[in-house]
């Protein structure tokens, strides 16, 4: 392999690969090399074009019997074959949008504690420890979910409030429930702790970014750490800040795994804060390897392609507010 | 240590390089060492599937993996030949086998039981009836201590849990066989109806039998059905039903084998007999057999000869395992009613893949 | 400056109030992770015993371990890998040396970031649709292929950002010495940056580890060990999900059991890779 130390490029730009030297061989294989990498990158747009074809088609079938009913109908009937998302949807975006709530505020602790309040000492092991709070499988968490906090829950939670319930009241009726610590409340609270360490990592990466300038005039004005968050930090972060809860919010949609133990595997609306519902993912989890060809697979796959756009919907709007600046 | 890195990914590479190279020797000779056949279906079995397996991987080397997905699952996956066996306590009829040229055959005889979470409660002591348990099912009764399952239980304790049902949220020969008996023994449930997989009117739902007696452990105060081995093995107190003679009867092997009794295998094609409410004294009413789907015409001779003489070795030698875990081994006729019926399941040149040996 | 107790009282309890807040926010977290850990170790470890590396999965009541799921799952991430490496790594390089700029770049990155986040479980689907539907078997090559889709956007994203930020003058350099583009990339850039990208090759592995939606419809499970790839591969997560939902104990306490030992694998090949990640790079 002879290295051409033939003439030297034409114009070199300043980012990225230079231009290809004059060289026939090497201009070949240059357009070789090249052709490869861009294959590998358009595989991954044809892996991704795949999935949504293959949605469509397989779940073509249930939107063509149910048309729009489909979206707004929670009939999940096997025998009759009637089908409809609304179930699964909304209990998709209800445990997904309770997750958050119950995240958002303790993730913004976590984040400012690291950036501002930790000593120095401790600030790498907390930092670590909550990455691995990330990386715990999420099979992991369903199970831990089921056997430790369920019990947990349905003993110091759930018991106190269904017992203090007199039977006939309004409170009764939006109380009532299993009493097995499994729900869509609970699946929540496990999807928070999961989607917990995301959001904290990336937040924690954006108040980096601050100029310690900023932040510093406004303690040297005398600022107390919360007020210089509330009227500095956050601001300044805000675009990237609700880009980060996006991401957050996309990955407790699609979680499977962790629900599926825990969501008690209802279909219908939940009609009780202690109901147990299912979400799309859970659903498709259950019934997939079962379901007969005909309306109850299409349905399934309708709700994978229902489940992508909703998906892809939130990552868009996150990208938009968070630029490319963090990991997911 | 990037070498290291490449070095112990090719020896991985080179390991499952091997294990083709030895399969494919194996599937030379039919059924030898290192075979491997697929089935999935039923939960119902699935216990003593695996033992049998177990036990025949021991014997001749031969693995049958069998995978417990529900009989849903098992008619689904059957029908896309993407396994070499499917299982189902719900029995397709016979349009539905012709459709998809498929054979059917009883595997044992077990009994689905109504299993409860209740403190105190011994097995057998608590008494239950059809319309009853349809009323629980249906959510109309609501506290174990209510009118109807006290006025039934007279004498008993019962303590002031709310009662949870537990379904199966699969589709599950096991839901058929219960839903069947609510529909033949309670008018109420009719708008429910009897399927794999019904619109249940309330509770949770688990995944496989496992998952709804998981879930009954784990509640006070939950009612579930499994079948019987799930409930014996894992200790779960059992409710006893008024069977069609008026007798409160237990789930055991003489019950189910009395349910069984009287039962006409060869009126329906493919053996797809109910045992469902049956007359008896003795007789358990939510009994039913176990069945296998195969493809009549088998792509490969080899596999199809496999499976069978899987079947073959468990009806001759299984039976002390299946009572073990108190499944009833079909009768001795019945059992070679099954082995005549494996001729019409032949291979591509047309020859019966399996002639089991002279009984 | 005068005294005035009235804001200045209410300013330092919102400083107190939220102060106590971060703190017991951080604390809730850490106490999370130490109850999780807690439970797996002592569940966990209860189950483990040599068996677990000697048996494969066994039927209920009797004896058995989990050698066959451990290597199944460890055969289909590696298959995963291969493949997630290739695709992942060429996929980068375009991305940070041909298309830095470009309109279908931007494109491609933004959709790598969708398939990056996208539910597993439909990656499970589309797998099941053409590969396991059409050819008609469960198989873990299908299961292999469902983990690389998985595997291969996290390595492509790490892979370009580490490229990025080689500094430039590597490759006017190399350039100016008269090497080809490609030779630039393999020899100069890829080298210089290769802690970074084995940072993230190991980042997706702990990822694929621990997937269980992608696989339960296209590697099923098996009962048994096997090394065949073209049939149902035993897999860790699947066989957890199965036993850990039945009511046998000794199936339960295999499932805490497995539960510890992927995640001791996750965490490890985790702390593995970010402390690669900090170290100086080597000239």
């Amino acid at each position: 392999m002879t290295i051409t130390a033939a003439n030297p490029p034409a114009a070199a730009p300043t980012t990225g690969a230079p231009a290809p030297p004059r060289s026939a061989f090497g201009s070949a294989f240059d357009r070789g090399f090249e052709i490869l990498c861009f294959s590998a990158a358009t595989f991954l747009l044809t892996a991704l074009g795949g999935i949504v074809v293959s949605l469509a088609i397989g779940g073509w079938p249930a939107f063509q019997a149910f048309g729009f009913n489909f979206f707004v109908s929670a009939e999940w009937d096997p025998v009759q074959e009637i089908y409809g998302a609304a179930g699964a949807m909304t209990g998709t975006l209800v445990s997904a949008s309770l997750a958050l709530l119950f995240a958002l505020p303790l993730s913004f602790g976590i984040a400012i504690f690291l950036v501002e309040l930790c000593p120095p000492v401790l600030r790498r092991p907390i930092g670590t420890a909550v990455e691995l709070l990330a990386g715990i499988p999420s099979i992991v968490y369903g199970m831990w979910g089921l056997f430790v906090f369920a019990p947990w829950f349905a003993k110091y939670v759930q018991m106190p409030i269904m017992m203090s319930a007199k039977p006939g009241t309004f409170w009764e009726a939006i109380t009532t429930g299993v009493p097995n610590g499994a729900g869509i409340l609970s699946a929540s609270i496990i999807l928070a702790i999961m989607i917990l360490p995301f959001i904290a990592a990336t937040m924690r990466e954006l108040l980096l970014t601050i100029p310690a300038q900023v932040r510093e005039s406004a303690y040297g004005l005398g600022s107390t750490t919360f007020e210089v968050v509330r009227k500095v930090s956050l601001p300044y972060v805000r675009t990237g800040a609700i880009g980060a809860v996006m991401l957050g919010l996309g990955r407790a949609l699609g979680e499977t795994m962790a629900v599926t133990f825990i969501i008690g595997n209802a279909h219908g609306f939940p009609t009780s804060i202690f109901a147990s519902g299912s979400t799309i993912a859970s659903t498709i989890a259950n019934e997939f390897a079962e379901a007969t060809e005909g309306l109850h697979s299409a349905s399934l796959i309708a709700l994978g392609l229902v489940l992508f756009i909703i998906t892809f919907a939130v990552l868009a709007l996150a990208r938009l507010l968070i630029g490319r600046q963090q990991h997911a | 240590m990037y070498r290291k890195i490449i070095l112990s990914l090719a020896a991985c590479l080179a390991l499952s390089a091997c294990g083709q190279k030895t399969d494919k020797k194996g599937d030379a000779a039919p059924a030898a060492a290192g075979a491997q056949i697929s089935g999935a279906g039923a939960s119902f079995p699935a216990p003593l599937y695996a033992k049998w397996a177990e036990a025949q991987k021991a014997e001749t080397g031969m693995a049958l993996n069998y995978q417990a997905i529900g009989s849903g699952g098992g008619i689904k996956q059957i029908k896309a030949k993407t396994v070499a066996f499917g299982a189902s306590d719900k029995p397709l009829k016979g349009e539905e086998l012709d459709a998809d040229g498929l054979a059917q055959f009883p595997t044992v005889i077990g009994g689905v039981v109504p299993i409860v979470n209740l403190p105190d409660i011994q097995p057998g002591q608590l008494k239950l009836t059809g319309p009853v348990l349809a009323d629980i099912f249906l959510g109309k009764v609501k506290k174990w201590n209510d009118a109807p399952i006290a006025a039934l239980n007279a004498g008993v304790k019962l303590p002031n849990l709310p009662i949870t049902v537990v379904h199966r949220s699969d589709g599950s020969g096991t839901s058929f066989l219960f839903t069947s008996y609510l529909t033949a023994a309670a008018p109420q449930w009719a708008s429910v109806g009897a399927s794999d997989a019904v619109k249940w009117p309330a509770g949770q739902g688990g995944k496989g039998n496992d998952g709804v007696s998981g879930y009954v452990k784990q509640t006070p105060g939950a009612i579930g059905y499994v079948e019987y081995a799930y409930a014996k093995q894992n200790g779960l107190p059992h409710a006893s039903l008024q069977n069609a003679a008026g007798k409160f009867v237990n789930p055991t092997a003489e019950s189910f084998s009395a349910a069984a009794a009287g039962a006409d295998w060869e009126k329906n094609p493919g053996f797809a007999t109910l045992l469902i409410n049956q007359p008896g004294e003795g007789a358990w009413p939510i009994t039913g057999a176990t069945f296998i789907l195969m493809h009549k015409a088998q792509a490969d001779a080899a596999t199809g000869k496999a499976v069978l003489g899987f079947f073959d070795r468990a009806y001759a030698t299984g039976d002390a395992a299946a009572s073990e875990l108190a499944y009833v081994p079909l009768p001795a006729d019945l059992k070679a009613k099954v082995r005549a019926s494996w001729s019409a399941i032949v291979g591509p040149d047309g020859k019966p893949v399996y002639i089991p040996a002279a009984q | 400056m005068t005294t005035a107790t009235g804001p200045r009282l209410s300013r330092r309890i919102n400083e107190l109030v939220f102060l106590a807040f971060c703190w017991t926010a951080t604390a809730i977290a850490i106490l999370f992770l130490a109850a999780i850990l807690w439970s797996l170790l002592s569940q966990g470890v209860g189950g483990l015993d040599l068996n677990i590396f000697t048996k494969s999965t066994p039927a209920p009541g009797s004896e058995g371990g989990l050698i066959n799921a451990i290597l199944g799952s460890l055969m289909m991430c590696v298959v995963a890998m291969i493949g997630a490496v290739f695709v992942g790594i060429l996929a980068g390089t375009w991305l940070s040396e041909y298309a830095r700029d470009s309109h279908y770049g931007k494109v491609i990155r933004f959709l790598n970031d969708v398939l990056l986040s996208a539910p597993s479980i439909l990656v499970g689907l589309f797998v099941y649709e053409i590969l396991v539907a059409p050819v008609k078997g469960f198989s873990g090559l299908a299961g292999a292929v469902a983990l690389g889709l998985l595997a291969a956007p996290v390595i492509t994203r790490t892979t370009e950002d580490v490229l990025r930020l080689q500094p430039t003058a590597l490759r006017e350099a190399s350039v100016a010495l008269g090497a080809p583009v490609w030779r630039t990339i393999l020899a100069v850039i890829w080298k210089s940056a290769r802690g970074g990208m084995l940072t993230g090759a190991l980042l997706a592995f702990a990822r694929i580890s621990g997937e269980t939606a992608p696989l339960l419809f296209t590697a099923l499970n098996n009962q048994f060990l096997s090394f065949d790839l073209t049939k149902p591969t035993a897999n860790l997560p699947v066989v957890i999900f199965n036993f850990a939902l039945s009511a046998y104990d000794d199936w339960r306490r295999l499932a805490w059991a497995g539960a510890l030992l992927i995640a001791a694998t996750v965490l490890t090949v985790t702390i593995v890779a970010r402390i690669l990640a900090r170290e100086p790079r080597r000239s």
